[in-house]
C-alpha cells in the first residue's frame, strides 16, 4: 500500500522527534517521498524537532536541493561550472532552453523544467546533464534531443 | 554447456562516468548476448580506471592480463561476439596499445581493442598509491580488497598506540588534500590529545569544485579504502563515530559507500569490535543538500548539526570544538584514503614521493577541454605541460590551449608561460595560484576570460553563506565592475576598483569562499587583459 503523504510525515516526525540535528535527513526523506517539501508542513516539523518555524524555513531555503513546490514531470539539470563551460556548456544551455521552451531556473514548459547545477563530477567528459536524475556525459545538442525524447517517453509509459 | 566449459570473466565499470556513457546498458547487452550464444561469462562490475575517454571500457581477463575494449556501445555487442569475442581477447592482448580512439569515436562500427589495459601508457606512467585498486577490484568484494593489499594499514595501526599512529601521519609528510594543505599529522595529534568522552571523525566528501572527481572516483570505485582510512583515523584520535558528508549531486557515491559500509560491518572491519581488537567505531553517511559552501569545514559541521551551512569563526578550531562542540577530525576523502598506504608501507615510503614540502602523491584530475581526460595520480612535481600534452593529448577541440584553471573555481587561471612550474604547494603559492584539490580544467583559445572572471564572482554571489560582508556584497559588486569593464569602461579607475575589491575580499572574508574568489578574477585580468578590452599590462594591480 502506498502511504498517504500525511502518514509519511507523521512517521518521519515520530522518527526524528526532539532531534533538531536530524532536520536534513528528515527533509531529504520527505522530499524523496513527495517530490518536494510542502511549506504547509513547516509548523509540524518545527514543533516536532523543537525548532522555530523560521529555523526550518531558513534551512529549506538555504539549500539548493530542497524544493518548496512539486517538480515538473521532467526535470533537466545542466551543469554550468567551468569544466562544462570549456566544452560549450553554455551553448548547450541555450539549446536546451530553445528545445524545451523552458527558461533555465524559471518556469517549466509542457511539463519540462530546466535547472542549473554546479558540477556533477563528470568534468573529464563535459558537458554533463541529468534528466530525471539520470546522468549523461559528453552531451551534444543532438544527443540531448534523443535523451530527452527517451526520458519523456519512458515517463509517459511508452517503452517502445 | 558442460561444467568444464571455460567461463570468461568480463569487467564492466559501474562508476558514474561509465554509467553516464551507458555502461549499464552495455552490461545488459553483454549478458543477454552471452546467454543467447551459450557462452559462459562472469560479469564483474568494477570501478572505472579513471581513463574516462575510453569509457565504457570493457575488459576480458586472459592469461596475459586484462584486455580492454573501449567506447563500447550496446548496439556493438553482437558484432563483438560475431568476431569471436570474448575468446579472441587472449590473442588481442598484445595489440598496439598506443592505438587510441579519437574523441567521439563511439559512433565507430566496432569498439577499439586497446590491448592489455595495464600497458596503456596513461596508466603505466602514473604512480598509483592511493588509487592502486581503483578499476582493478570489485568495489564491494571484501576478499578482492584484501587480496589486493587491503586492511594491511588498519592492522598495522592496531599495533600502535595513538601517539605513535599520529606520529606516523606526521612523518609521512601528508598534507590535507582537500585544498588547504594543512599537515594532517598535526591535526590528528591535536584531536588525539584533546580531552573528551566523545570525539568524531568527519570525512569531507562535499566535492563541489568544478574539475574535481577524485573523491567521487574513490567512493565509487574503492570505497573500502576510505572506510579503512576512516577507521585508522578514528582509532588514532580516539573517535567512536565517523561520518562521511557526501554531496547530494553524487547519488552513486552515496549508494556505493552505504553498500560498502554494510559489507564492512558484516566483515567486522567496523562496528563494536574492529578486526577483533575490542575497539569500537561506527560509520555512517550524511547526505548534503546542494550548497557549495558546505565544503568549508565549519559550514559542513553546521550542516551536520541540522542547520544552514553558515561558516563559523575560528577559533575555536574544529579539532578542539567541532561537531556538537566536541573534538572533531575533519579530513578530505583523498587525505583519509591516502592513510592506509602510509600505515601499510611506512611513512618513509610515502615520503619518498614528491618534492620540497609537498610529499607523497597528488591525484590530478584532468578535465575540461582535454582529449584524454581522467585521473592521473603522480608524485608532486609534475608540470601542467606534461599533463596537458603527454597525458591529455592536447585539447579535445584540437585548438590551442589558452588558460588552465588549477584548484577548482577559486583557483587561478594559469597562462602558458606558467605551465612549466612543477606542481607543488609552495611553488604554486609563489605564482599566486593554488594546487587545491588537484583539479585541472583546460580552456582552449575560444575561452572568454573576462566572461569566466565574471562567472567566478557570480558563483561566489550565488553560493556565499552570507555571514560576512566582503563575500556576500563584494561578489555582487565584483560582477558589476567586471561587467562595466566588459561593456567598454576600461578606464584605470575601474581596474583599480576591481583590484581594491579583490583586496578587500582576500583580506576581509571569513573563509576561502570570499577569500579566494579573487584568484581566478585577478589571474584572468592580469594574464588576459585583451579579453577585458584592456591593453597589455593594464590588468596588473600595479598598472591600475
Amino acid at each position: 500500500m502506498v502511504p498517504t503523504p500525511h502518514a509519511t510525515l507523521a512517521s518521519l516526525l515520530a522518527r526524528h522527534a526532539g532531534r533538531a540535528h536530524e532536520l536534513l535527513p528528515l527533509l531529504h526523506a520527505l522530499q524523496d517521498t513527495e517530490g518536494y517539501v510542502d511549506p504547509a508542513h513547516v509548523p509540524a516539523i518545527a514543533a516536532a524537532l523543537n525548532l522555530s518555524r523560521a529555523e526550518v524555513h531558513g534551512v529549506i531555503t538555504f539549500y539548493h536541493h530542497f524544493r518548496s513546490a512539486p517538480p515538473p514531470s521532467t526535470v533537466v539539470q545542466v551543469c554550468r561550472a567551468e569544466a562544462c563551460r570549456s566544452r560549450d556548456g553554455e551553448a548547450l544551455v541555450a539549446h536546451v532552453q530553445a528545445r524545451t521552451g523552458a527558461h533555465i531556473d524559471g518556469d517549466a514548459c509542457h511539463g519540462v523544467g530546466v535547472e542549473s547545477v554546479y558540477c556533477l563530477g563528470q568534468c573529464a567528459l563535459s558537458p554533463a546533464v541529468t534528466i530525471n536524475g539520470e546522468l549523461h556525459a559528453r552531451v551534444s545538442p543532438a544527443r540531448f534531443d534523443v535523451l530527452l525524447a527517451d526520458a519523456v517517453a519512458s515517463k509517459e509509459g511508452r517503452h517502445d | 554447456m558442460t561444467e568444464t566449459a571455460k567461463s570468461f570473466r568480463i569487467y564492466i565499470p559501474r562508476d558514474s562516468a561509465a554509467l553516464a556513457l551507458g555502461a549499464d546498458r552495455v552490461a545488459a547487452a553483454v549478458a543477454a548476448e552471452a546467454t543467447r550464444r551459450g557462452v559462459a561469462i562472469d560479469i564483474v562490475r568494477n570501478g572505472s580506471r579513471g581513463l574516462f575517454w575510453l569509457e565504457p571500457l570493457v575488459e576480458v581477463a586472459t592469461p596475459a592480463g586484462r584486455v580492454g575494449y573501449s567506447n563500447v556501445r550496446p548496439s556493438q555487442v553482437a558484432a563483438l561476439f560475431d568476431g569471436g569475442w570474448p575468446a579472441c581477447a587472449a590473442k588481442d592482448a598484445e595489440r598496439d596499445v598506443s592505438h587510441e580512439n579519437p574523441d567521439g569515436s563511439w559512433d565507430a562500427a566496432m569498439p577499439a581493442c586497446v590491448g592489455r589495459v595495464e600497458a596503456i601508457p596513461y596508466l603505466v606512467r602514473q604512480q598509483r598509491l592511493t588509487f592502486a585498486r581503483v578499476g582493478v577490484t570489485d568495489p564491494l568484494d571484501p576478499a578482492d580488497y584484501e587480496a589486493h593489499g587491503g586492511l594491511a594499514g588498519l592492522r598495522a595501526c592496531l599495533a600502535l598506540d595513538a601517539e605513535a599512529a599520529c606520529q606516523t601521519v606526521l612523518d609521512s609528510g601528508l598534507r590535507g588534500r582537500g585544498g588547504a594543505a594543512f599537515p594532517a599529522g598535526i591535526k590528528w595529534r591535536t584531536v588525539s590529545r584533546a580531552q573528551s568522552v566523545q570525539k568524531y571523525v568527519v570525512c569531507n566528501a562535499d566535492e563541489g569544485d568544478s574539475g574535481t572527481f577524485a573523491d567521487r572516483l574513490i567512493m565509487e570505485s574503492d570505497p573500502f579504502v576510505l572506510i579503512e582510512g576512516m577507521m585508522i583515523a578514528a582509532l588514532s584520535v580516539g573517535a567512536s563515530e565517523g561520518i562521511v558528508y557526501v554531496r547530494s549531486e553524487y547519488p552513486h557515491a552515496i549508494a556505493a559507500l552505504e553498500a560498502a559500509m554494510a559489507v564492512a560491518r558484516r566483515e567486522g572491519w567496523l562496528g563494536p569490535d574492529v578486526l577483533g581488537s575490542g575497539r569500537a567505531c561506527e560509520l555512517r553517511v550524511a547526505k548534503a543538500a546542494g550548497a557549495y559552501i558546505c565544503g568549508e569545514e565549519t559550514a559542513l559541521l553546521e550542516s551536520l548539526e541540522g542547520k544552514r551551512g553558515v561558516v563559523r569563526a575560528k577559533p575555536p578550531i574544529p579539532a578542539l570544538s567541532g561537531l556538537f562542540g566536541q573534538p572533531t577530525l575533519i579530513n578530505n576523502v583523498i587525505t583519509l584514503a591516502s592513510v592506509p598506504f602510509i600505515f601499510a608501507h611506512g611513512a618513509q615510503t610515502y615520503r619518498e614521493y614528491g618534492m620540497g614540502r609537498s610529499q607523497g602523491t597528488l591525484p590530478v584530475q584532468l578535465a575540461g577541454n582535454i582529449r584524454r581526460g581522467g585521473l592521473v595520480e603522480l608524485a608532486f612535481g609534475v608540470t601542467l605541460r606534461t599533463l596537458l600534452d603527454d597525458f591529455g593529448g592536447g585539447t579535445a577541440s584540437g585548438r590551442p590551449a589558452k588558460a588552465i584553471q588549477v584548484g577548482g573555481p577559486l583557483g587561478a587561471y594559469l597562462p602558458e608561460a606558467q605551465w612549466d612550474v612543477p606542481m607543488d604547494y609552495e611553488a604554486y603559492a609563489a605564482l599566486g595560484a593554488v594546487v587545491g584539490h588537484g583539479g585541472v580544467v583546460v580552456h582552449d583559445d575560444t575561452a572568454d576570460m573576462a566572461g569566466l572572471a565574471s562567472y567566478a564572482m557570480e558563483f561566489c554571489a550565488l553560493e556565499s553563506c552570507g555571514k560576512c560582508t566582503p563575500c556576500r556584497i563584494g561578489s555582487t559588486r565584483g560582477v558589476e565592475v567586471i561587467e562595466r569593464i566588459r561593456r567598454g569602461d576600461t578606464s584605470a579607475r575601474q581596474v583599480k576598483l576591481l583590484h581594491d575589491l579583490c583586496d578587500t575580499m582576500v583580506s576581509g572574508s571569513l573563509c576561502a569562499m570570499g577569500g579566494m574568489t579573487p584568484f581566478p578574477v585577478r589571474s584572468a585580468l592580469e594574464h588576459f587583459p585583451a579579453d577585458f578590452g584592456l591593453p597589455d599590462g593594464a590588468g596588473c594591480a600595479e598598472a591600475a
